[in-house]
């Protein structure tokens, strides 16, 4: 009964789960090495011999989106993880105990929430400076209030239901109740929070590449490679498309399956 | 009114707070700007000199006080790279990436409300399943790859305008605003998508209430009861979502101008960060979250004029 009738669970699915497959067949394995050059074969049109083409240096677009997509992937991942982790800390810790410091906190979050990340990403960035780690660390932080309030809130809901004050008659101890007993209750609004986390992420970190201000050369991100690819929309317009068409079907998955994990945990509640 | 005073007072404390937190997060920066501006082999005493005639010497609140006074009255200080007045620099900026703000915001209302009204009153399953699909579709295309996208159908294979060939409102209106319209556009379009998911959500979540049901049982028919009845009380989720969305598409500018290369705000901010011009990006910041903070004020009354439940409080 649970996902009978969420379609969009099942195709967001397998859609991020074959990008997902796609992107981790790419950290071991690519067609052509992304930076290797063929000059007889400078913007070539998508082919068998090139699926995606290749661009002004002959390189491989398949090889290079794959290994950008790569670059992307792992720093949302990491950007999910940090802003996860801090997150539920907080935001357990706001919702069970409650008090002064909640009120803080959660004021706090909401101002913070209420400015563009993209925003509040540049201060960062331009207070700290530049550079792969700076992004990763100025994103995470940046993502760690709105887990906070997710958790916060779910953690609210839990705190006064019975089974929580049975539990603690029965002289469970603080920790195990908040990481054993409401934690593992909060994972279905949790996973589609990180899901669209891990949207934002990849969506913030390709902004800011584009605007040039994220990963740094050697290193190629999505966002980098689109803002490259602008340059040779002329002479080899699949490039931005490909870069920009990858972008959009990781966000695309990742927006559905999010959103059918929403629908699910929906349901769950009311059954 | 009691309601709009206590909002605008808070207004005035958050433009306040703002204000404080952007200007400490600039003087937290490791090393100050006579490194900046003096080379590194000038002696202790020149840095002492320009460190007390630039006013560094002096204690923090007394300098802030300096900063807020002289900013309300327009001077934001000297740009440490190109030693002009930010004002001066900030502009006709100011204005092109104002107007490009006002004009996207302007697309997604103009557009999104009926869509989402429209979009809500479907009632065939099919049809149901196309919207939601093609409504995820366009939400995650990123603004700047929709950009892209119209510099390469519109610019390179329509050859309808010149990516790049921007022209000032100081010389042509005309040719400015027709310009400014696709980067507008790219801005707008999954902003629309959003509010339509939103919008229609609401419609929808609406009709299946009882006041509808009794609606219904006195005979008023389905368009009468949406317009008069349930619009109301959908819009108020729709505009908050909106006041996001007018700060959002402020920094959505950022990566359009350079996207179109529009020289506005965005660009200067870009290249005063890269610079490490911190009186540009201080300003630009401070001017920016201004902004948004002045558009949730707005959302505020906006509420209390749609949800008269508000004004009890």
């Amino acid at each position: 009964m649970k996902t009978k009738g969420n379609p969009l669970l099942y195709i967001g699915g397998f859609l991020s789960g074959v990008m997902t497959a796609l992107i981790l067949v790419g950290y071991v394995w690519t067609p052509y090495g992304p930076t290797a050059m063929d000059a007889s074969a400078k913007n070539q049109a998508p082919s068998l011999l090139h699926l995606l083409g290749t661009d002004n240096f002959g390189r491989d677009i398949f090889s290079r989106v794959l290994s950008g997509a790569g670059t992307s992937f792992l720093i949302a991942v990491c950007v999910v993880v940090i802003g996860c982790a801090f997150g539920i800390l907080i935001g357990s810790l706001c919702g069970y105990y409650g008090g002064p410091a909640d009120v803080i906190l959660t004021r706090v979050c909401d101002s913070i929430t209420a400015f563009p990340s993209i925003l509040l990403a540049l201060v960062v960035v331009s207070i700290i400076g530049q550079g792969t780690y700076n992004v990763i660390f100025a994103l995470g932080i940046l993502f760690i209030p709105s887990f906070a309030r997710i958790v916060r809130g779910e953690f609210t809901r839990c705190r006064d239901l019975n089974y929580i004050r049975s539990a603690q008659l029965m002289g469970v101890g603080n920790v195990r109740i908040l990481f054993c007993h409401i934690l593992p209750n909060t994972i279905p609004v949790l996973l589609s929070a990180i899901t669209i986390g891990f949207n934002n992420a990849i969506l913030s970190e390709a902004s800011m590449s584009f605007l040039g201000i994220g990963i740094q050369p050697p290193y190629a991100s999505l966002g980098s490679m689109l803002s490259d690819s602008q340059t040779y929309l002329n002479s080899a317009p699949w490039y931005a498309l490909s870069v920009g068409g990858t972008i959009a079907l990781l966000i695309l998955g990742f927006s559905l399956l999010s959103e059918g994990l929403q629908r699910r945990a929906r349901q769950g509640r009311e059954v | 009114m009691k309601y709009a005073a206590k909002k605008f007072l808070t207004l005035i404390i958050t433009l306040f707070i703002v204000s404080l937190l952007a200007f400490l997060a600039f003087q937290i920066i490791p090393g100050d700007p006579t490194t900046k501006l003096l080379s590194t082999e000038a002696t202790e005493e020149a840095r002492a000199e320009l460190r007390a005639q630039l006013g560094l010497d002096r204690p923090i609140p007394v300098r802030y006080w300096e900063w807020l006074t002289n900013f309300l009255r327009g001077d934001m200080g000297e740009s440490y790279s190109y030693h002009m007045p930010v004002s001066d620099m900030l502009g006709e900026k100011l204005v092109i990436t104002f107007l490009l703000t006002i004009l996207s915001f302007a697309f997604t209302i103009v557009l999104s409300i009926p869509l989402g009204i429209l979009a809500g009153s479907v009632r065939s399953g099919w049809l149901d399943g196309l919207i939601t699909a093609l409504d995820q579709v366009v939400m995650s295309i990123p603004a700047f790859f929709i950009g892209i996208l119209s510099c390469f159908f519109f610019g390179i294979m329509l050859h309808i305008f010149v990516p790049g060939d921007f022209v000032s409102y100081t010389q042509d209106w005309g040719a400015f605003l027709s310009y400014l319209i696709l980067p507008a556009l790219s801005i707008a379009i999954p902003r629309i998508a959003m509010t339509v998911k939103m919008l229609r959500g609401a419609i929808l979540q609406e009709m299946g209430k009882d006041y509808v049901r009794t609606a219904r049982s006195r005979g008023g028919d389905r368009g009468g009861i949406l317009r008069r009845h349930v619009l109301k009380n959908a819009l108020i989720p729709v505009i908050t979502f909106l006041a996001v969305s007018a700060a959002e598409i402020m920094t959505g500018t950022i990566i359009i101008e350079q996207v179109f290369t529009i020289p506005g705000v965005g660009r200067l901010l870009l290249s005063s960060i890269s610079n490490r011009d911190f009186p540009v990006v201080q300003a630009i910041v401070v001017i920016m979250a201004a902004w948004i903070v002045i558009v949730n004020f707005v959302a505020d009354l906006l509420y209390q004029l749609v949800d008269p439940r508000l004004r009890l409080r």
